[in-house]
């Protein structure tokens, strides 16, 4: 792994590429080159969170604000960790502080606070689609914190990043994304980024939890544990979704662990040295067994939440230098703007 | 009141097939006279005259399916914006949904309706009435009470009735007056929770999908129904290939069943919603291009005898939100005409077959003595360009929401005058917007504006 030294971006051929996008709102349109670019900055920042003096100035002047429409502990501090590693300002508003339930509309709520000039803004919301509307109203850069069961970029960034550094490549493994499909962006974001890359990806679900057509996304389809399973490099794990369900998709989660849940029996289809994966939080003896999860050597739960703040390290700190002058231009309050 | 001669007009009446150069001669309310061999001495006889320079003259278009947010919701569209919409339309007649509030499921609601459309004037609304009271599905209506002030079907609006034994009942009482019972048809149970149409779209965006068998499966129930009852049945904007096969099938074996779709199940598929674009958010969604083109055989081979704008009036809170946030409905009384000639520039279908599914048939079905161009009828017309190349703009319509899914679109085709009962009451070229809907309009708004005066 080569090391980057994040502060000095100035000068020197290591500095990475320009990342093209204004925001990023999803995996599902980047290039092979643009998560590449992103997974490299986050190396760099891997070793500066291990450090003592884990600050760095990139993000200094600037101001982050995080805007949760659901609730969220991991995501929202990660992303707090990562704006103040960067040296930045960072806000956390969370809906039940928020102006919503005085009946504000998503769309007010985006230009009030567009209006106090943020520089980035993190958001989260429960229907798919909400952060692309709300990335059309503002002029800073916007990454989706997780919209809906649409995507979750910087969850599957931080599981590419996971699974890199730790095989050396994502091209031509073999991962089975287990679970609540239907309901997951987790799940779409990391379909989306696993093809990009070069990987193949099988999904395993019972039929219920798998959305129609999901085959038009490139992966094969499993029903039975047993044969999604078998060579894969990667188990990743998803949650049952129960908050998302209207109505019974599973008949009990005692059924769904005996089928669909990870424990060693099951691991034993996959390869002898496959890893194991989920995106948190997890439900142990739903979609877990505990002794599986808690498997240091095959297990990288836990590594996944280290590289959550090293990516989105990179991808603010990739976003923000794309606006020297964000105010210069778009700016609906300059003279002569529309 | 002086008879005016529309001449030099193409003359399009789908009843008797003409499609020709000829002239109308409107005395009053009605047609005294039409045809291609229609010649008057203009300089003698006392006549005013209307140079149509060619261009196509029709039956104003009949809308069968227009909600109207008036009693309310008076700040999405009033019964006055509304037919402002419909005459810069060419449509002369609407039929109005019941699912305002108070939804109209008595007779004194619905006569207050046909009063102040009168009061506007511009031209012909018709109120469908609840088939149940208070839309619940639940009890019938007073149909004989409400048929007779003036409903010209029953229908639970944008809901399905899904009751097999209220169904079963309202086709059953209903055959009697001879009236319609218009049904949403969709299994509400498939849909609850769905925003699109169920398939790879649908799950690329994270939004939950409605099957597309959710429509032919209401459809299919009810056409046992009307084995059962004989009764008058009416399937509105069907969408599925599925579907229309089924009505078919009903209409060869002899049942008394029609139905209508709308131009977004013709002219857009499933990939209008991509980027969340909840101004293609319809009920029922959009469906795949295989059924699009479903529906256009559909409506060229007549097993749809109608074309419906399904005008749903909607304020930015409702639409600027989430995509499953987002309340369904197009505003589409302004874009039906220029939409649906596209199916005639394509040659989808003969031009004549066209103007008959908006304008002769949607009256037939629902009894109403409209769309026709001959001696005796009523001078209820459209002028159209039918080749000039415009662009759709919402932001210049007259429907107080501008919820159009064609924004923008580019079409062939635009409206000239509409004439209703002899009345001009939209011109195109017109100096201002308050001077389009003519002179009676003018002066009916002014008198207004001078008794709400304080």
């Amino acid at each position: 792994m080569t090391m980057i030294d994040p502060q000095d971006r100035s000068s020197g051929t290591e500095a990475p590429p320009r990342y093209p996008h204004r925001h990023l709102l999803g995996i599902e349109g980047l290039t092979r080159s643009d998560i590449d670019n992103l997974l490299d900055r986050s190396d760099g920042y891997v070793e500066q969170n291990r450090r003592a003096d884990k600050k760095n100035a990139s993000l200094r002047g600037r101001t982050l604000i995080n805007l949760f429409f659901e609730n969220s502990t991991r995501t929202r501090t990660s992303f707090e960790l990562a704006g103040k590693r960067l040296g930045g300002d960072v806000i956390n508003m969370s809906v039940g502080t928020s102006s919503i339930k005085k009946g504000e509309s998503l769309i007010d709520t985006a230009m009030t606070l567009n209006a106090m000039h943020p520089d980035a803004l993190v958001v989260r919301h429960g229907e798919s689609g909400a952060v692309q509307l709300l990335a059309q109203k503002v002029n800073c850069a916007v990454v989706n914190g997780g919209d809906g069961s649409h995507e979750h970029p910087t969850q599957a960034l931080l599981d590419a990043l996971t699974i890199r550094r730790r095989l050396g490549r994502l091209e031509g493994l073999e991962v089975a994304i287990c679970g609540d499909v239907t309901h997951s962006r987790v799940a779409r974001s990391n379909i989306h980024l696993l093809s990009i890359m070069g990987a193949r990806v099988r999904v395993v679900a019972p039929p219920t939890l798998l959305p129609s057509g999901i085959e038009r996304m490139g992966v094969e389809v499993h029903h039975d544990m047993r044969t999604g399973l078998k060579g894969c490099d990667i188990v990743m794990m998803l949650r049952l979704q129960t908050e998302r369900m209207r109505g019974s998709f599973v008949p009990s989660v005692r059924e769904y662990f005996r089928y669909f849940g990870l424990d060693e029996i099951k691991l034993r289809l996959a390869k002898p040295d496959a890893l194991i994966m989920h995106p948190g939080p997890m439900n142990r003896g739903v979609e877990i067994d505990s002794v599986v999860a808690d498997d240091i050597d095959r297990s990288l739960i836990r590594e996944q939440v280290e590289m959550g703040v090293a990516v989105r390290m990179a991808v603010l700190e990739a976003l923000v230098e794309n606006q020297t002058e964000p105010w210069a231009k778009n700016d609906p309050y300059a003279a002569g703007a529309a | 009141m002086r008879p005016v001669l529309y001449k030099n007009a193409r003359l399009l009446d789908p009843t008797s097939g003409l499609d020709e150069r000829g002239a109308v001669l409107t005395q009053g309310q009605r047609i005294l006279d039409s045809g291609p061999k229609l010649f008057i001495d203009t300089t003698t006889a006392d006549v005013d005259v209307v140079d149509c320079g060619g261009r196509c003259l029709a039956p104003g278009l009949v809308d069968m399916r227009v909600q109207v947010r008036e009693p309310g919701e008076e700040h999405m569209e009033t019964l006055t914006s509304v037919q402002q919409a419909a005459a810069a339309g060419g449509v002369t007649t609407i039929a109005t949904l019941p699912n305002t509030n108070p939804i109209i499921d008595d007779a004194s609601l619905l006569e207050f309706v046909e009063r102040r459309a009168i009061e506007v004037g511009l031209i012909n609304l018709h109120p469908y009435a609840a088939a149940t009271k208070g839309l619940r599905g639940e009890q019938m209506t007073e149909m004989g009470l409400l048929a007779e002030s003036g409903a010209v079907g029953f229908t639970d609006g944008e809901k399905a009735i899904v009751d097999s034994l209220v169904m079963r009942r309202a086709l059953s009482y209903s055959s009697r007056l001879g009236k319609p019972i218009i049904q949403h048809p969709e299994d509400p149970a498939l849909a609850r929770e769905g925003c699109a149409n169920e398939g790879e779209i649908a799950t690329r965006l994270g939004l939950s999908g409605i099957p597309s068998c959710a429509e032919v499966m209401m459809i299919e129930r009810d056409l046992r129904l009307v084995r059962l009852t004989g009764g008058r049945y009416h399937a509105a904007h069907v969408s599925t290939a599925e579907a229309i096969q089924a009505i078919a099938k009903a209409k060869s074996d002899g049942l008394n069943v029609t139905c209508d779709t709308a131009p977004h199940y013709f002219a857009l598929d499933e990939q209008a919603i991509l980027d969340y674009r909840t101004f293609a958010r319809v009920s029922p969604p959009l469906r795949s291009d295989a059924d699009r083109r479903a529906v256009i055989k559909g409506l060229a081979d007549g097993t749809i005898d109608a074309i419906a704008s399904d005008h749903a009036p909607q304020d930015q809170d409702s639409k600027r939100v989430p995509f499953a946030q987002a309340m369904p409905g197009v505003t589409g009384l302004e874009s039906l005409l220029q939409i649906s000639l596209e199916l005639a520039h394509r040659k989808e279908m003969p031009f004549l077959d066209v103007i008959s599914r908006l304008t002769h048939r949607p009256a037939e079905i629902l009894g109403l003595d409209y769309g026709r161009i001959a001696k005796g009828s009523w001078a209820d017309m459209v002028i159209f360009d039918l080749d000039i190349g415009t662009r759709i703009d919402a932001s210049k319509w007259h429907t107080k929401s501008k919820n159009s899914a064609f924004d923008g679109r580019p079409v062939q085709g635009r409206v000239w005058r509409t004439i209703h009962k002899g009345q001009m009451v939209f011109n195109a070229d017109a100096e201002s917007r308050e001077d389009m809907f003519g002179a009676r309009f003018a002066a009916a708004t002014a008198a207004s504006l001078e008794a709400h005066a304080l």
